[in-house]
């Protein structure tokens, strides 16, 4: 087990009080595997990922759990008296870059724009390694060689590069220790389709080539599809279900990934009406009592509204934080009228 | 495409200018060709949809229609009368019919107006004669239609205390309330979640049917846009490549460029593999495009000609037109690579496949 986290809760405080970001999730990871963490905007994937990495704001508090890598805790150590994180610890400071890197969302905004790229690239080697200029120069050049930015480039500045490279530069940073585990948020969504594919096969690629693990945190369903081994879908800070991702996708047994998945259009296949799902996602300052997803859910009863869900495990092997997992996955679930 | 049509395009081009500074009346002009050359036509109640990727001027076309930007040549019919003529008053008239719903709902709707006075705005604007109460029942219909199911809890709030749906249902309220008969929608449900975005996708249809509206439907998720759109037309660097029915492009894409756009769509199915993306490099700059066929540098089946001269418009079957020289070809056999078919003299090497097997990065030891 390369990643393993435990019950995690994370809160932010704001002015109007908490705000449930995280709450009580857990998830596993493989070595060389690849993780979909979906959901929608605010529903917590990003806190999560900042949460493993520890590059939470200073108003996020920890309130529980732990997130063990490689069999260590690395979290409990970081964590003050109130629940936020101390800075630059040592411990979570020898992992980034070297053992855990990020990717991190609109590429466009994560490079200085004062830096050339590849004094970046260089800082992020040389601080974790004790090498020359010079060695680090020939790595820079064979991490470009390896995500397709010819190396006369190296020397350019972030706004001489076209989004797709400056989104390859990212992975190219990523990769210069040879991490066990990559965390990329939104990698691909603010490039165009032909690009996106690309980064896409060229993660891929690389991630076989060096059995890197990775979380693909992402609003897009179809992204992760045909790249992630597991998905984890969010709601309102919770994760609804997950599991392997054909588990997931064809045996659903959670009623919040059905009408995510139901919402999508696909370009294959038949045109088939899309369903919505009524209402808004809710504030997760005051996120509705028992399931968080019942105010939106088509199937939901009474017990939804009174009782948090349990976590069941399904005979499939996901895990489903639904009252109505089973019957769902058995298609016996009626519909509710409301 | 018929008679019946609403919009029809021919050979509109918009080129903007580039200013150069305060020497630049020594050089030549220099120009971005936005939109070069497109030609296409919208029958009434239809939806058509515009797509390709950043910069190949979906937008521009969009803007063009509705009359925020001049065309440099061409002309634009708009139920019969050409728009680039329009005055003042006709103008109004216009725009009446013809209303926008952009992409950003957080920054299309005015922070100041409460959702009424922003539903309401469009009718003071264009002198609808109305009294106070024929306002309120137009405004009150127009919510309604938008799916807002009680508006009257929604009338005295301002954009801020509403969510990103609600927001795009007041934008869409507000271009309803003129009763217009044809909207263009740029990008209207890709700041939206997932969630939100099928019912504002699903209320836009039902309004075609309801109203007998048509659209233009700009975006960049062909999935989406096969969803809304009765006819595509697929955009790379200002030239309409390609245009039929939905369905038509989805399955029987020609244009070289549609068939790389459309493989690499990802689709929501673990099961489906991946088609590899025939396709070389990057959009070039729209500055100085390249002679010939624009698309020629990243083309698999391009030939000396093409580099040479602008491909003409083809019609390889019944409302299918596409704009390139190998079209017949291209079309008579779907599958074929282009060395079977003989072509690709000129191609490029492209990205898929790139990493080889067995090549290690060295400089690994001693972590």
């Amino acid at each position: 087990m390369l990643l393993d986290v435990k019950n995690l809760t994370v809160n932010f405080t704001i002015k109007d009080g908490m705000v449930h970001a995280v709450e009580n999730v857990s998830l596993q990871l493989d070595e060389g595997e690849t993780l979909g963490l979906v959901g929608e905007s605010g529903c917590g994937k990003t806190t999560l990922g900042y949460a493993i990495t520890q590059l939470l704001p200073d108003n996020a508090r920890i309130i529980g759990g732990k997130v063990m890598f490689k069999g260590k805790d690395i979290l409990t150590p970081s964590i003050k008296k109130n629940g936020s994180l101390e800075g630059y610890q040592a411990e979570i400071r020898s992992l980034r870059w070297n053992e855990i890197s990020m990717i991190f969302q609109g590429a466009m905004n994560a490079f200085n724009p004062v830096y050339t790229i590849g004094d970046q690239i260089d800082e992020a080697i040389r601080i974790h390694k004790d090498v020359t200029k010079e060695e680090s120069l020939e790595r820079i050049k064979e991490l470009y060689d390896l995500v397709g930015i010819p190396s006369d480039r190296i020397n350019n500045y972030p706004h001489e590069y076209s989004g797709g490279m400056r989104q390859r530069a990212m992975i190219a940073m990523a990769l210069v220790h040879n991490p066990s585990l990559i965390i990329a948020d939104e990698p691909t969504t603010a490039l165009d389709v032909i690009m996106q594919r690309r980064i896409l096969s060229e993660m891929n690629k690389i991630q076989k080539k060096f059995d890197t693990a990775m979380v693909i945190i992402t609003h897009d369903v179809s992204v992760v599809a045909n790249t992630a081994d597991k998905i984890a879908v969010m709601y309102a800070g919770m994760i609804m279900e997950q599991g392997k991702i054909g588990d997931v996708f064809k045996r659903t047994s959670n009623p919040y990934t059905e009408a995510l998945f139901a919402g999508f259009p696909n370009l294959r296949g038949e045109r088939k009406e899309l369903m919505s799902i009524p209402g808004d996602p809710p504030s997760l300052v005051n996120p509705p009592s028992g399931c968080h997803f019942h105010p939106r859910c088509r199937y939901a009863k009474s017990i939804c509204q009174e009782q948090d869900p349990p976590i069941q495990q399904m005979e499939t092997g996901q895990l489903s934080q639904c009252h109505f997992a089973k019957e769902l996955q058995a298609g016996t679930l009626r519909r509710e009228v409301r | 495409m018929s008679e019946d049509a609403i919009l029809k395009l021919e050979n509109v081009k918009k080129y903007f200018e580039l200013k150069q500074g305060i020497l630049s009346f020594r050089q030549p002009s220099l120009y971005v060709k936005a939109v070069d050359d497109v030609s296409f036509s919208i029958d009434k109640g239809k939806i058509f949809g515009l797509v390709g990727e950043s910069g190949c001027g979906k937008t521009t076309i969009g803007r063009c229609i509705s009359r925020l930007e001049t065309i440099t040549d061409g002309k634009i019919e708009f139920m019969g009368r050409d728009i680039s003529g329009l005055q003042k008053k006709e103008l109004k008239q216009f725009r009446s019919n013809m209303q926008m719903i952009f992409q950003d709902p957080y920054e299309s709707l005015n922070p100041r107006l409460t959702v009424f006075q922003s539903v309401a705005d469009p009718l003071t604007v264009h002198e609808s004669g109305q009294s106070q109460g024929e306002r309120k029942d137009a405004v009150f219909k127009a919510l309604m239609d938008a799916g807002m199911k009680t508006p009257e809890e929604m009338i005295d709030r301002y954009p801020h205390e509403l969510s990103g749906g609600q927001r795009q249902r007041v934008a869409i309220a507000r271009a309803l309330v003129v009763n217009p008969k044809f909207i263009i929608a740029d990008e209207p449900v890709s700041m939206l979640d997932v969630s939100i975005r099928a019912g504002v996708m699903n209320l836009m249809l039902d309004l075609k049917e309801k109203y007998k509206i048509s659209y233009v439907f700009v975006t960049h998720d062909v999935a989406i846009a096969r969803y809304m759109s009765d006819d595509l037309g697929v955009m790379y660097l200002g030239d309409m490549v390609e245009t039929s029915e939905t369905d038509d492009v989805i399955m029987n894409p020609v244009h070289p460029y549609t068939r790389a756009l459309l493989a690499a769509v990802p689709i929501p199915d673990p099961d489906y593999e991946w088609e590899d993306v025939p396709i070389a490099g990057d959009i070039p700059s729209p500055i100085n495009l390249p002679k010939g066929c624009r698309f020629h540098p990243r083309c698999m089946y391009a030939m000396d000609i093409c580099k040479e001269k602008l491909p003409e418009r083809v019609e390889v079957s019944d409302g299918h037109f596409v704009n390139c020289f190998f079209a017949e070809e291209l079309y008579a056999s779907p599958v074929k690579t282009p060395k079977e078919l003989g072509l690709g003299s000129l191609s490029p090497e492209y990205m898929e496949g790139e990493l080889e097997e067995g090549e290690i990065l060295s400089g690994q030891d001693g972590e």
